[in-house]
């Protein structure tokens, strides 16, 4: 016996998997917001600090890279409690996608500090800048045009990774959808659509980055 | 009475390693083939092939690879052949590295010098010497630190199948976690074998990245 392709459990869960969608995008906008904190103190340490600091943060960076998102979050969702931190499932993947997206982003915004020529802060000095000035406009703006396409593309990564969330069954767009696919057994036909609502989401926040690199970070022309 | 984690528990683990292992090599040839293709396509010079390749790219760079395995996986128990779960993930992997190959060699002969091809086309050379005597030998130079980043990704995307059910390494430490109750000694090995398996890859990589731009400086 053939099997018939039926698309209307899909269609009949859509509002749950909206809300999924909201979830997923509320847990990547978190762990992208916590993973650029990590990621400019990891710098700031880096650069600035002792040579352990330094070592501590080379470490770190060199273990989250080399090491699958999946046992991070199964490690961090036993460590957190014994640490004192009782969290419930969707705040423990914020702290592992910050966590993983941090790493990334040391290495991305330590590449944007270290593009900035000496002798560019020196000449806004000379044209008598303050140090505010300075580093808003010579250090922190083109330093941020330079890693802009790495780093959204990096925060997009984040965003598809966060689906790995579902296995500590974290509220996003997957564990919604193993939901639906338990209660309706219709997996291809859940996992499919789902998917393209990941491609969707994908594209929006592509569209999103463009649209504020156009705003901010386009040469002016007059 | 629960087991500590002990030798037997570390065995079961080794194992799950060599799964692991074998799922990385069986999808990074199988994505390698077919990755090929795929780059060969997508600079053929044909404009709609272009476009279909570019757009097969693209559904894979911007969907999960959990979801990609979901929908292999349960796409291929529909079309009703019985395939082992190590098959059926197998392919899910091969599927999705032949996208990011895809897309990482087309850049490298696209960096190729387009001098390199106007020669070959003066020496009378037809497109299939062009390319495998002239322009892939230079592109898989340019491109090999980008397939080193991917194989270290492709290793990493393996722990994956523990979701679908695939016994590897990260399946074996939930495993071993749920019977031993010491998640965090037994994830903690876990990733150290990843860790093991991943980072010499990784320096092997960045060191290739810088001597490549030495080169290049030059």
């Amino acid at each position: 016996m053939g099997y018939t392709l039926d698309f209307s459990v899909v269609w009949h869960a859509m509002p749950a998997l909206l809300w999924g969608c909201v979830g997923t995008l509320g847990l990547a906008l978190a762990g992208m917001t916590l993973a650029m904190m990590i990621g400019v103190a990891g710098v700031a340490a880096r650069d600035a600090g002792t040579v352990w600091l330094r070592a501590i943060v080379i470490g770190f960076v060199e273990i989250v890279r080399n090491t699958p998102f999946l046992v991070q979050i199964f490690f961090l969702f036993f460590a957190l409690p014994l640490i004192g931190l009782k969290l419930n499932p969707t705040a423990t993947a914020i702290i592992a996608l910050g966590v993983n997206g941090g790493a990334y982003a040391i290495e991305i915004i330590r590449g944007g500090v270290q593009s900035i020529h000496k002798g560019q802060v020196e000449a806004g000095y000379a044209l008598g800048l303050h140090k505010g000035q300075v580093f808003r406009f010579i250090v922190l703006k083109p330093a941020l045009r330079a890693i802009y396409p790495s780093l959204t593309g990096q925060f997009i990564m984040l965003t598809l990774t966060s689906s790995i969330c579902s296995a500590v069954s974290a509220y996003e767009l997957t564990s919604v959808a193993q939901r639906i696919e338990s209660d309706t057994f219709r997996s291809f036909e859940v996992y499919f659509s789902v998917t393209l609502l990941y491609l969707a989401i994908s594209w929006l926040l592509m569209l999103g980055f463009a649209v504020v690199s156009h705003r901010f970070f386009s040469y002016p022309t007059r | 009475m629960t087991p500590h984690f002990g030798l037997p528990e570390f065995g079961f683990l080794l194992r799950g390693l060599q799964w692991t292992v074998l799922l990385t090599l069986v999808a990074f040839a199988g994505g390698c083939s077919v990755g090929l293709a795929v780059a060969l396509l997508r600079t053929c010079g044909h404009k709609g092939v272009e476009r279909i390749t570019r757009i097969y790219i693209g559904i894979f760079q911007g969907t999960p690879l959990l979801l990609q395995l979901f929908v292999v996986y349960y796409g291929l128990a529909l079309t009703g052949l019985k395939l082992d779960a190590f098959v059926a993930v197998a392919i899910g992997f091969t599927v999705n590295a032949s996208a990011f190959l895809g897309e990482i060699w087309r850049g490298a002969i696209q960096a190729v010098p387009r001098g390199q091809t106007e020669a070959a086309m003066a020496l009378g050379l037809h497109y299939s010497s062009r390319m495998r005597d002239i322009v892939l030998p230079q592109a898989i130079r340019i491109s090999l630190p980008a397939t080193i980043g991917y194989l270290v990704q492709l290793i990493k995307g393996t722990s994956l199948a523990a979701i679908v059910g695939f016994i590897e390494l990260a399946r074996a430490g939930q495993i071993v976690s749920n019977q031993t109750f010491q998640p965090l000694l037994v994830f903690g090995v876990v990733g150290a074998m990843y860790f093991i398996l991943c980072w010499p890859l990784s320096w092997w990589g960045s060191r290739m990245e810088t001597r490549l731009a030495l080169a290049n400086q030059r």
